[in-house]
């Protein structure tokens, strides 16, 4: 499973981790939503970093509380065409200010990148078929937009309104 | 007429190139059809029975005669020498070649076109009152909005997939030619007591499966806050739309379910933590589009022209061409002159490419180069002087476009139907075809006077039967096709859903009961009354009486 961001590819270093297991201080892990808000005081004395997946049809919101112990947002998409995940990071990074990194998982494909990094995605999980090249290509396929308050990709125009990007 | 700049036109040939490359892809194998079957259809393109159709948007239905010329040499060079324009303002052609579509696709650019977004679950062809600019009864342009919208919903990056198709309609007049109560969200430019103009905003109609006339959720929108408040409606919908059932995903439904109230709330809690500044659009951007809508130069022509007056008098058929066709212009002396594209026992919407040329030279050289598409699958020429007449309908009867019927019985909508489409149930097109040979005598025509008849050939209900003074739905049973008949449907200010009258009729025998129906209501009308009215008046009962004790 690849990784894909800024169209190459990249070490992923995050342990998704069973609700089993014991949470350790170290290192980088992902919790599921229920167990980040059971243990969330434990969470916040981590040395590691702590991710976390939101369920598709979670509202943002529901994070609120744990942006400030959290590194990583996964959002997932159950299938490429269901798109709820682009308002849920739209909300993440506009309304809740979030800065970390959202990745996208799931059914995710090249055709969606720029869309999906305008909404404040930061990285892919991909099952590879589609190269990095492709990746790039697709991000920089349509160069202008018209749709302002968007996050620029690099060298995105915008209709004029707000600086281009 | 809006023109594109430097930035409009990159942005369509970088998304004609960006499609060439996905069609490359799917051609070498390395898109599946699943994955290319999304892609595609944000580019307008189905796959039918017999071929791919490619739906090409003519957004909010305007065209330029150069335009339309283009789309002619489309049909002839791609297609099979016609077009078919839908109850969308769009155009289809029904037999490209999937490798030839990137290059209709740079044809269309060439001439500040595009098929983005005229199918999938994003935000569709949006569209408005075709008479826009030009109606009399006009509080406002509504194009600018439209092209604004357009713009705005183009490869927007958080609602391009949503739970389902979303819809939007716009009109400037108090009397509703766009159906903007059967859309998802529809526009009606309005004037509060200060004399400023903003919009009132409905949500959730629809037709389909469960047709739903759409609920005002603001009475007024400012301008400035469009934008803003359209994008607070689409976040609310983009995540608790339902997503479990493809027939329960429109906003009407979630419209319902939550009920309009809370619907309201949900979106004005949105509203308010947007940035507004942020999402709308700044007033020299809107100013920019706006200045393309300016009206045209009118000169000084007498509004009761003479020559026009003279040739009434003295030319029988031009009067009873001009009696349904022209319809009142804002400017004295100028008209409006509406095409039928339904001739008597013809495919309701078709035109062949020697029509669409007709019909751009005759715009170039009379209606200053302008025309429109209706949602009715009609043709419109917006500004015509009234001296001017005489000679477009003659121009218009050489091209076969002179069919006197507009409003009348034989002006039938009708979606493809079995004939093309793939979901469709049963034939549509035919039963138009049969009903208008019925009562398309030019008397009987007269005599029955302002009705509509809509035709679908499945519950999705593109032919918009759901609005029809009768309406007509086809099904299937057993391998049978039966048409089911509803009344008392209407698309205008004060929309209503037609209602089911009965068991449905076979292709035989639906004819006899539109017929049947007809007469009825010929038999009980009072005064002056139309169809619709006298519907509204007596209900359904002596119709049905009529119908199921003759059948």
């Amino acid at each position: 499973m690849p990784l894909i961001s800024n169209g190459e590819v990249v070490a992923d270093n995050w342990n998704y981790l069973d609700d089993e297991f014991p949470l350790p201080s170290e290192g980088d892990v992902v919790l599921t939503l229920a167990r980040l808000e059971r243990e969330q005081d434990a969470v916040a004395r981590r040395t590691g970093k702590t991710g976390v997946e939101l369920p598709n049809s979670a509202d943002p919101e529901d994070l609120s509380a744990h942006l400030a112990n959290i590194d990583l947002v996964i959002l997932r998409f159950p299938a490429f065409t269901d798109g709820r995940a682009y308002s849920q990071a739209r909300v993440l990074r506009k309304r809740l200010g979030y800065e970390g990194e959202i990745r996208a998982a799931g059914n995710v494909l090249a055709d969606q990148a720029a869309f999906m990094i305008r909404c404040g995605f930061d990285s892919f999980e991909t099952d590879g078929r589609q190269p990095p090249e492709l990746w790039r290509r697709a991000a920089r396929a349509v160069t202008r937009a018209y749709q302002r308050g968007y996050e620029p990709v690099g060298g995105l125009a915008v209709r004029q309104g707000t600086a281009p990007g | 007429m809006y023109r594109y700049d430097e930035f409009d036109a990159a942005f369509v040939r970088e998304r004609v190139d960006q499609f060439r490359e996905q069609v490359g892809r799917r051609l070498d194998g390395s898109l599946t059809e699943e994955e290319f079957r999304p892609l595609r259809l944000m580019n307008g393109l189905y796959l039918q029975l017999h071929a791919y159709m490619l739906r090409v948007a003519i957004p909010y239905g305007t065209l330029s005669s150069r335009q339309m010329r283009q789309l002619a040499g489309i049909a002839d060079d791609f297609d099979k020498g016609y077009g078919h324009f839908t109850t969308r303002q769009n155009i289809q052609f029904n037999w490209p070649k999937l490798v030839d579509v990137p290059a209709i696709l740079d044809r269309l650019a060439e001439v500040e076109m595009h098929a983005i977004q005229t199918s999938g679950n994003c935000i569709r062809n949006v569209t408005a009152d075709h008479w826009a600019g030009v109606a009399a009864d006009e509080i406002e342009d509504p194009r600018p909005y439209a092209e604004l919208l357009r713009q705005w919903s183009s490869l927007h990056p958080e609602f391009s997939f949503l739970p389902r198709k979303f819809k939007i309609a716009v009109t400037g007049a108090p009397k509703d030619r766009a159906a903007v109560a059967y859309h998802d969200i529809g526009l009606r430019i309005v004037r509060n007591e200060k004399g400023e103009t903003g919009f009132e905003v409905l949500v959730g109609g629809g037709m389909g499966r469960t047709p739903m006339i759409a609920v005002t959720v603001r009475n007024w929108v400012t301008k400035a806050d469009l934008l803003p408040y359209l994008d607070a409606i689409m976040r609310v919908y983009n995540l608790h739309g339902r997503r479990d059932n493809n027939y329960k995903a429109r906003v009407k439904i979630l419209v319902h379910e939550l009920g309009a109230e809370e619907f309201r709330r949900q979106v004005d809690a949105e509203f308010a933590q947007i940035d507004r500044s942020e999402i709308g659009v700044p007033p020299a951007e809107l100013e920019r589009i706006a200045t393309y809508f300016a009206p045209p130069s009118y000169e000084n022509a007498d509004a009761s022209d003479l020559d026009y007056h003279r040739a009434l008098k003295t030319d029988a058929s031009f009067a009873a061409w001009a009696e349904r066709s022209v319809a009142p212009h804002r400017v004295d002396g100028h008209a409006i002159v509406n095409i039928s594209l339904k001739p008597v026992g013809g495919i309701p919407g078709d035109a062949t490419s020697a029509q669409m040329r007709a019909v751009a030279d005759i715009a170039e050289r009379w209606s200053k180069d302008e025309i429109r598409v209706s949602h009715e699958q009609n043709l419109v020429l917006p500004q015509v002087r009234k001296r001017d007449l005489f000679a477009v309908w003659q121009a218009l009867t050489s091209a076969g476009l002179a069919t006197p019927n507009i409003g009348l019985v034989s002006d039938i909508i009708s979606c493809p139907g079995l004939d093309y489409c793939s979901l469709a149930t049963a034939r549509s097109i035919p039963i138009a075809q049969k009903i208008s040979n019925r009562l398309g005598d030019a008397r009987r025509q007269k005599e029955i006077g302002d009705i509509k008849i809509k035709i679908s050939g499945c519950i999705n209900a593109c032919g918009h039967h759901h609005a029809g003074h009768i309406g007509i739905l086809g099904l299937e049973k057993r391998g049978e096709e039966y048409y089911q008949i509803t009344l008392g449907g209407s698309g205008d200010e004060k929309a209503s859903i037609g209602e089911i009258i009965g068991p449905g009729f076979s292709s035989e025998t639906v004819t006899d009961a539109v017929e049947t129906i007809v007469d009825t209501y010929i038999g009980l009308r009072k005064d002056g009354e139309n169809f619709l009215d006298a519907y509204r008046r007596v209900g359904a009962a002596p119709f049905k009486e009529a119908v199921y004790a003759a059948h």
